[in-house]
């Protein structure tokens, strides 16, 4: 069914077609619409759902923990502060092993004080355990969130999942959109019948109790097990919904990267700016690519260092500072990533679009041109820059 | 000449008067017309009465391009108190035009547009909606406007598209319908081009 909507009413149309048991709720710009629009939906009697409003994020996370570990399917939505506020309950839920789905609306931490979008807030949960899915657009954002549970809820993983899309970006652009049928939607979710859960009377469980120093250490390595497992749940999940939507996802997409010489890694709405880019640079014979992380959390390193091998040059953009001094956060996973390789590309790491600050065609045009300029003479110039921002030199 | 494979509109208005809404509806109906559309807010810490702009892209193909518009076709102010505070023809491509909300007539306005040369046109919405609606409410007169001044969409089909969305939304009160039907009307007919 064809359509128009925003990102956000995208991702409430979603959670209403797979109709959870409980919705944990809290409200925080951008990501409001979505409890909004959901709160519409439980008072009209188009979803089951238990919509439990409470007063913090930490208290909507703490309603997703306890509803999964009592065997419910539980969803939230939140952004920036309302994800710092949880923080302390994401390691819980992935510790925990509860296949939570989160929808997070990129938005830029304080301070100061922004409301739009960076991935300052996913990027600081990124080692929380939860799997990270970042979408580029409202059908992405949709699409992303169908497939979530199917891939957390599976035995061999069993971990939360963050289906991210930038803020205002893409929660508040209308735009065109495919919507699949309600019956195909939950037909593909299917029911969640966990093996273990709190109320199971033949063998009633505890849920998050202390751990000692003999077991702790092992619950952690079948929890980065259960990470490892996912890349390969995630092929199949897509591979799965491609056979009901006709769309076809992967780890990460790689855009007119067949015979690169120059390429660009980024994540989210940006890479359907770079796509303009890449296309206009094509025209005029240059070798540019792009290749856009859809998973970030696991990490698909040996994938993206295969992608990227046959590059020259190539910049990582992230669309957060890490302030490790040394890059940002996809900044550090890439450039570790191929450092196996045996003849590598010359790297380099932009920060841009801090707070909202917008990326037009003509930057990402840019950052290629310095790629060509490092590809042809070998000097990489500063490895790590950040650009848009107000400053008497170029900032690219 | 303005090219119809990509068509792209930046908004003007004050918090409230419904400049996201009437972007959005554009989005919406240009959508219902088989077009790629973007609707899309510029969003800041607004308030009621603070400007805000918003933007539409409307194409014959799917357009990934995810930045706000620099150098847009058309321009639509919404109030015209902005034409002082805002270089509201900043980046207007030169076979462009900017539409108004204003009583005054084309020739009058031209002169507050810090030397823009293109064409210009006037439209009364707040007289408009006050006799269509009862209230202060341009942006279903400015939606016609733009419709009708840029040519993007056929009207015939986008009253009859927006008459049934309006029956969907407005179910329970048909007055409203009724009165914002009157109102795109009266904006086709009356808009100035000068």
């Amino acid at each position: 069914m064809s359509s128009r909507l925003s990102g956000n009413e995208a991702v409430a149309y979603a959670m209403k077609q797979i109709n959870p048991d409980v919705f944990g709720a809290f409200p925080i710009t951008p990501s409001t619409d979505i409890p909004e629009y959901f709160a519409g939906f439980a008072a009209n009697g188009e979803v089951n759902t238990e919509f439990v409003t409470v007063e913090s994020e930490h208290s909507s996370m703490s309603v997703c923990i306890a509803a999964q570990a009592a065997g419910a399917r539980a969803i939230s939505a939140t952004s920036s502060c309302g994800l710092a506020l949880m923080y302390e309950l994401l390691y819980v839920a992935a510790s925990c092993r509860l296949p939570i789905t989160l929808a997070c609306v990129n938005r830029a931490l304080s301070g100061p004080i922004n409301i739009n979008a960076d991935h300052s807030d996913s990027m600081g949960a990124r080692d929380s355990g939860w799997i990270q899915i970042y979408a580029e657009n409202n059908q992405e954002a949709y699409d992303n969130f169908i497939q979530a549970m199917p891939i957390g809820e599976t035995t061999s993983v069993r971990l939360p999942v963050m289906s991210c899309m930038d803020g205002f970006i893409t929660s508040h652009a209308v735009e065109n959109i495919e919507l699949l049928e309600t019956e195909t939607v939950r037909k593909f979710i299917g029911e969640y019948n966990p093996e273990h859960y709190l109320l199971k009377k033949e063998n009633p469980l505890a849920v998050g109790p202390y751990d000692v120093s003999p077991y702790y250490m092992e619950h952690k390595v079948q929890e980065a097990e259960a990470m490892k497992a996912a890349k390969a749940r995630i092929l199949e999940v897509a591979a799965a919904f491609e056979k009901i939507s006709g769309r076809r996802y992967g780890l990460f997409e790689e855009y007119r990267m067949e015979d690169a010489e120059l390429a660009i890694v980024l994540i989210g709405s940006t890479a359907g700016t770079a796509k303009a880019a890449v296309d206009r640079l094509r025209e005029h014979g240059v070798k540019a690519g792009l290749v856009k992380i859809r998973v970030f959390r696991p990490f698909p390193g040996e994938e993206l260092a295969r992608a990227l091998s046959r590059t020259r040059a190539v910049a990582v953009m992230d669309k957060s500072e890490g302030f490790s001094a040394n890059g940002g956060p996809v900044f550090a996973e890439t450039r570790s990533a191929l450092y196996d390789l045996k003849e590598r590309p010359y790297l380099i790491n932009i920060v841009y679009g801090l707070g909202g600050r917008d990326v037009k065609v003509e930057d990402i045009e840019k950052v290629f041109a310095r790629l060509a300029d490092i590809a042809t003479t070998g000097a990489t110039g500063p490895l790590y820059v950040h650009m848009g921002h107000r400053s008497k030199e170029e900032t690219v | 000449m303005v090219n119809h494979d990509l068509v792209e509109i930046r908004w003007h208005g004050r918090g409230g008067q419904g400049a996201k809404s009437a972007c959005l509806l554009l989005a919406d109906a240009a959508g219902m017309q088989g077009k790629f559309v973007q609707g899309f807010p510029e969003y800041g810490p607004e308030r009621m009465g603070a400007p805000i702009t918003a933007y539409n892209r409307i194409s014959e193909k799917r357009c990934n391009i995810h930045s706000n518009i620099y150098y847009p076709d058309y321009v639509a102010v919404v109030d015209e108190t902005l034409l002082d505070s805002i270089d509201v023809t900043a980046g207007l491509k030169t076979g462009g035009a900017i539409i108004i909300n204003t009583p005054g007539s084309p020739q009058e306005i031209r002169p507050r547009l810090r030397g823009w040369e293109g064409t210009v046109c006037t439209i009364d919405a707040r007289r408009i909606s006050e006799g269509t609606l009862g209230k202060n409410l341009p942006n279903t007169p400015m939606l016609a406007a733009v419709v009708k001044v840029s040519g993007v969409l056929e009207t015939e089909r986008l009253l009859m598209d927006i008459e049934a969305s309006f029956k969907h939304k407005f179910a329970t009160k048909p007055q409203v319908i009724q009165g914002n039907m009157e109102a795109l009307k009266k904006s086709l007919e009356e808009v100035q081009v000068g």
